[in-house]
């Protein structure tokens, strides 16, 4: 059963209600129960920040790391220890704006991880500030005028390498999110799942948005899935560009 | 084993391997560039893991990752580094894993230059990083007792769930000794970490962290990891007297200025100046109850550094007013001769 793979003793959660968190924890722990991965052979290994909290909740050995040193963590982990299968779950401030450099490094090493990144466009732990996903424009309690720069583009920094594997999904999709995870748990390198989600709280409400469901009715009308064998996801497509 | 020459970086490098340590993380830096490199080379043949690190950063957390799945992992780096690493130390410390961290220091602050120096006492042994946590600190002024010191900081690590620092220099660092290798560990031999990230079978699933939301929880946790420092400190201070029993003026120094003075302790005998040389050995726990005892029978204890005056913060704290404290220094990467510290010596001997 996949409700194994939760420690339901820890329920209900810290995030807020209609937080999208919840569906990435399920849908992970669903793909899991699938593949026959549980407290026996898997870790997952969180940052810091309000996705850095899932670690703690997934029934099976767990570390939480620094704010944004995720990735250098959980590669020495699978080094050490190459049986356990070893999946990150973090946020993207965490993974791109202070562990840049480390998303960067780790993926040009390589290593067997399965990275899932909570894509909510702002700093949702600590209120909703402007992060490095953030559209230009957008405004948020630090950038009050609207964000300044352009985001990072995610897929472009993966694809930089000779091999890679990205995924763009989002929460509302779930079944495309559900085998986005499992794929990249099947690549036996770095994966790297890129999961548009809706901070409701930090960032959906001053965005105009009333309800969580009407940020996900916002996914559904957004993003496409992408054409079969397309080497490039455009700005609205999901779907996975892989190079082994 | 025979005696080898080999020099000091190349030394605490071997003496990881010998001590069971499989997974190393660096980062290049001067005056600790061999260390790094001979991992690179060794660290592979013994079966462990070796990365050079994008940054000293993704380094010590490399050492947190490995530390958690349970193995011995160490890290090395010098000052600038390290100021680097301190954020990974207070998280390591807060989620109690072993880890051994060595320090070349070098000139500072900032960029400061590749000469020995002794500028981060402070950083070492009171913190650096933040928060309350303590981290064992162990100054070998040999290359030989660098060996012993490197295989200690790993026992100690494990026993107590605590970072280790050795603190060498430069010199140390760079300088070469012939020395006598130590048998090596296996690391199958060493006993099991019941709370490493391993897999849960047959136990319930371990988290590894430093993240105590509730007050109540977070100081319970906090209590006992400060027992832990009380039983280290009751246990583990570790010091050398030389030439003590009948001296009336003692240097007070670590590293490789208590090697420098050790000749000084000679010369000034030669010319019948009762010195002698107390040097602490771990540097936190400090020997504050030698040095208060030898306190209460010499007439001065000159506390000699290559800072402008760290470590004698501590004596003098052990002291008190029971003996003169006087201090000379060093800076810059600039290192006292025998002969300079005796010329202090004789300010003060009657
Ligand atoms: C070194 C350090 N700097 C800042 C913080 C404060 N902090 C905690 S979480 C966070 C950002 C969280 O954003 P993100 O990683 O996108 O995760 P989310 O909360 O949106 O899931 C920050 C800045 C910290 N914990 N450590
Ligand atoms: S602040 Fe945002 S990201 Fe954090 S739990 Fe609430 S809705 Fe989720």
């Amino acid at each position: 059963m996949f409700k194994d793979l939760i420690k339901l003793d820890r329920l209900p959660t810290s995030w807020c209600p209609g937080c999208g968190l919840g569906q990435i924890m399920i849908q992970l722990a669903m793909v899991m129960d699938g593949l026959g991965l549980n407290h026996t052979n898997s870790t997952v290994i969180s940052g810091v920040g309000c996705t850095g909290r899932l670690a703690g909740y997934m029934n099976v050995d767990g570390i939480y790391t620094l704010h944004g040193r995720t990735l250098p963590v959980a590669e020495a982990v699978k080094l050490v220890s190459p049986d356990l299968k070893v999946i990150v779950v973090s946020g993207d401030g965490d993974l791109a704006s202070i562990g840049g450099n480390h998303l960067l490094h780790a993926a040009r090493r390589n290593p067997d991880l399965t990275v899932l990144c909570n894509n909510n466009n702002v700093y949702g732990l600590t209120g909703g500030q402007a992060g490095p996903t953030t559209p230009r424009n957008t405004k948020t309690v630090s950038t009050p005028a609207g964000a300044t720069y352009d985001p990072v583009n995610l897929q472009n920094l993966m694809k930089a390498g000779a091999r890679y594997f990205y995924a763009k999904t989002t929460v509302y999709h779930q079944l495309h999110l559900r085998n986005c995870i499992k794929e990249a748990i099947a690549w036996p390198g770095f994966a790297f799942v890129d999961i548009t989600c809706h901070c409701i709280e930090n960032n959906g409400r001053r965005l105009g948005f009333n309800s969580a469901y009407e940020m996900l009715q916002h996914f559904r009308r957004t993003y496409k899935r992408a054409p079969d064998g397309a080497e490039t996801l455009g700005p609205d497509e999901i779907g996975i560009v892989r190079q082994g | 084993m025979g005696k080898v020459l080999m020099a000091g970086n190349d030394a605490m490098a071997e003496a990881a391997i010998c001590a069971g340590c499989r997974s190393y993380f660096g980062y290049p830096i001067t005056p600790q560039n061999e260390l790094l490199e001979y991992m690179s080379a060794h660290m592979p043949k013994a079966g462990g893991v070796f990365i050079q690190a994008e940054s000293e950063v993704a380094a010590i957390n490399m050492c947190y990752g490995a530390s958690a799945a349970g193995a011995r992992t160490m890290t090395s780096s010098s000052s600038p580094g390290i100021s680097l690493k301190t954020e990974g130390i207070s998280y390591i410390a807060g989620a109690d894993l072993p880890c051994v961290i060595i320090n070349v220091v070098r000139g500072g602050p900032g960029l400061g230059n590749i000469a020995p120096a002794q500028g981060d006492y402070f950083q070492a042994t009171k913190g650096g990083g933040h928060g309350d946590y303590r981290m064992i600190v162990l100054a070998p002024a040999t290359i030989p007792e660098s060996i012993e010191l490197v295989m200690l900081a790993f026992e100690l690590a494990d026993r107590y769930r605590v970072p280790v620092m050795v603190l060498a220099d430069g010199m140390l660092g760079q300088m070469m000794e012939p020395v006598v290798l130590p048998e090596h560990i296996d690391p199958a031999t060493l006993p099991v970490k019941p709370w490493a990230i391993t897999g849960a079978k047959g136990r319930k699933p371990n988290l590894i962290t430093s993240f105590f939301l509730d007050p109540v929880e977070l100081s319970e946790i906090n209590v006992k990891r400060q027992a832990r420092y009380q039983k280290i400190e009751e246990r583990e201070v570790r010091y050398e007297e030389h030439e003590t029993a009948d001296a009336t003026v003692v240097v007070a120094a670590f590293g490789s200025v208590a090697r420098i003075a050790r000749t000084a302790v000679r010369m000034a005998r030669n010319e019948g100046i009762k010195l002698g040389l107390l040097r602490p050995i771990t540097l936190w726990p400090f020997p504050y109850a030698p040095l208060r005892a030898l306190s209460q029978r010499v007439d001065v204890i000159l506390t000699v550094e290559m800072n402008a005056g760290q470590m004698v913060e501590d004596v003098r704290l052990a002291v008190a007013e029971r003996a003169k404290t006087p201090f000379y220094g060093e800076l810059g990467g600039l290192v006292p001769s025998p002969r300079d510290i005796l010329r202090e010596v004789k300010r003060y001997a009657s």
